[in-house]
């Protein structure tokens, strides 16, 4: 149960940075922690104390293994959001180019 | 070739366009338009083809299992009336779009790249109507918002850039809700194929998982579809994209992501209770009024466009959130005819902007002269928007209210039409401001816009004119197989299941 709510504690600490931080770079490194905090979560659902890795082999019997799903999903999340951070990146640094800042308070020429 | 077969393909000829154009685009001249063309005239016709596939099919489904693989292990494809529904939709918006940016992309460069960008997206929306796995779906929407993202900033000015970069946080703060949501589930059921998922919910009742994961996903796709609370990005992203890509999103994007899945999640996986239905309703229509309201006071026209967006996004799910055959009925009516109009109005906007080179309703006027097609068009998809008969918004929003009223929800129904009539006087502005008029000194020499792009404006405007033919006794398959599965509830599990196991 810690374990879950110290998974829960790193994903505010993203959503802090996403949500109250002015440079750029800060709110990416926000959704960076947002997104490893949910990846560690779905991966410690799958965690069993003690398991083992989850290979069925010949005249044994396992009695405690490990989820494999979760792990290959993860791994899926895990590329995703490369993707998308290494998009973010671009447009932050052409956002730099334009605008001479990476202040947000100062990229507003959108209104209304 | 069996019939099942082609449910893949909605998923594959998007993928291997967009491969293809990225690998010959840039060396043979011409070569991405070409495939663009096919592989979206291919789509539209298979969805067609798909829909008239169902009728004869028993149980009016068809599940295709990945690697013959039967779920719940494996990743099965689901064709049931709602999906089929949904693909026609999306696919003959993204053909009449298509067909568009071959012309109004010549004023951008690097033509391959937005192609396949495009190609992306709608291979990521198909991806989400088709499955029928819950993770499988968070993959392609996750597909469909990058390309989406990618898109928004195509013309890598400062104002792009900006919205590109608020939507990406924003799309992948409501992406990780949807995950956290999934995984909860997950943890409950131990499944993630939906139908399975349905069933093992519905005997294990009174968790406070459900309700918990209900409400991450209601952030989630409420982000991605942009209700009220949530709807911050939509005004900026979506007039910052060029044109094409502006009736895409606002056409067909939010509505995949964000309504199909809350329709899909909502009564099919987790069940419909009173609750969620309530808010629903209740976030309904404060979209409807907020957006309309702030839509009245804007000059820019595509940001005009967006606001409304919001506002009919509300029409679409106060009439879902109502539960009632006749409100669902409206609910997916209104979706399909705000597809159309919406994308024609965004179409019409970039043709606008194409030919006079602004969008400012101040700086334009008296274009109903020297562009008149664009005029006409325009007329047809604003009366459609404001609900005047008979054009096809007429009939969807009629339909909402009355099943508002007779559910005994008095209060809504007013405020739908209070939104109805704001959103008349709002579109008299743009026809006002834009087509009527005397003309301004340096917009006397423009011109028509090209053959391509009138082509798909009149063909949707044509739509916009007949869609009200949809509710004919003959026609009525269309949307009646749609709302029988939102109806139908969990018990779309013993459905799915059943037609898998053979």
């Amino acid at each position: 149960m810690t374990l879950y709510f110290l998974c829960l504690m790193l994903f505010c600490v993203g959503l802090y940075g996403v949500l109250r931080k002015r440079n750029l770079v800060k709110i990416i490194v926000g959704l960076g922690i947002m997104e490893y905090a949910m990846n560690l979560f779905f991966v410690l659902l799958g965690y069993r104390f003690d398991g083992r890795a989850p290979i069925v082999a010949r005249d044994q019997n396992i009695l405690n293994m490990v989820d494999p799903l979760p792990q290959a999903l993860v791994l899926t999340s895990i590329v995703i959001g490369l993707a998308v951070t290494a998009l973010i990146i671009s447009i932050a640094i052409r956002i730099y180019e334009k605008y001479g800042t990476f202040d947000i308070t100062k990229i507003k020429k959108l209104k209304g | 070739m069996k019939a099942i077969d082609i449910i893949p393909l909605f998923v594959i000829i998007p993928l291997a366009a967009a491969f293809l154009i990225s690998l010959v685009g840039r060396f043979i001249k011409r070569s991405s338009e070409v495939i663009i063309f096919i592989s979206s005239l291919a789509l539209l016709g298979l969805s067609l083809y798909a829909r008239f596939l169902l009728n004869s099919a028993p149980g009016k489904i068809l599940v295709y299992k990945i690697g013959g693989w039967a779920p719940p292990f494996g990743i099965c494809m689901v064709m049931d009336g709602l999906s089929s529904f949904m693909l026609v939709t999306v696919n003959l918006i993204a053909f009449f779009v298509a067909v568009y940016s071959l012309s109004y992309m010549n004023q951008y460069t690097d033509k391959p790249k937005f192609f396949t960008l495009f190609s992306l997206m709608v291979c990521g929306m198909n991806g989400v109507i088709i499955t029928g796995d819950l993770f499988n779906l968070f993959v392609f929407l996750e597909i469909a918002s990058i390309a989406s993202y990618a898109l928004v900033a195509f013309g890598t000015e400062a104002e792009e850039l900006e919205a590109s970069f608020k939507y990406a946080i924003m799309g992948s703060v409501a992406s990780a809700f949807i995950f956290i949501g999934i995984a909860f589930l997950y943890s409950f059921t131990s499944t993630l194929n939906m139908a399975d998922m349905a069933r093992i919910l519905a005997y294990k009742q009174n968790a406070w998982v459900i309700p918990f994961a209900g409400v991450l996903f209601l952030m989630g796709f409420g982000l991605k579809s942009s209700l009220v609370p949530f709807h911050a990005w939509l005004p900026d992203a979506h007039p910052s994209a060029p044109a094409p890509i502006s009736a895409m999103l606002s056409g067909v994007l939010i509505k995949t992501l964000g309504v199909y899945s809350l329709v899909r999640v909502f009564f099919n996986i987790i069940g419909s209770t009173h609750g969620y239905l309530g808010i629903l309703m209740f976030l309904g229509v404060v979209s409807m009024l907020v957006g309309v309201v702030l839509a009245l006071s804007q000059w820019d026209l595509k940001r005009l466009l967006a606001y409304h967006s919001i506002s009919q996004i509300g029409y679409v799910v106060l009439g879902i959130g109502l539960g009632t055959p006749l409100g669902v009925l409206g609910g997916l009516f209104h979706l399909f005819n705000h597809s159309v109009f919406k994308s024609l109005l965004f179409l019409n906007s970039g043709s606008v902007d194409y030919a006079a080179g602004t969008r400012d309703l101040k700086e334009t006027g008296g274009l109903g002269k020297l562009m008149p097609v664009t005029a006409k068009t325009n007329l047809a998809a604003s009366m459609a928007i404001a609900g005047i008969p008979p054009f096809n918004g007429f009939f969807s929003k009629t339909i909402i209210i009355i099943a508002c009223l007779q559910k005994g929800f008095t209060g809504y129904a007013i405020c739908a039409v209070i939104g109805s009539i704001l959103t008349l006087s709002s579109f008299m502005k743009v026809q006002r401001f834009v087509f009527l008029g005397e003309v301004k000194d340096k917009l006397k020499n423009i011109k028509e816009a090209p053959f391509a792009m009138v082509f798909s404006t009149v063909c949707l405007a044509i739509i916009c004119v007949l869609g009200g033919l949809m509710l004919l006794p003959s026609l009525r398959f269309f949307l009646d197989d749609a709302v029988a599965v939102v109806l139908k509830g969990t018990s779309y599990a013993g459905v799915v299941l059943e037609a898998a196991s053979k």
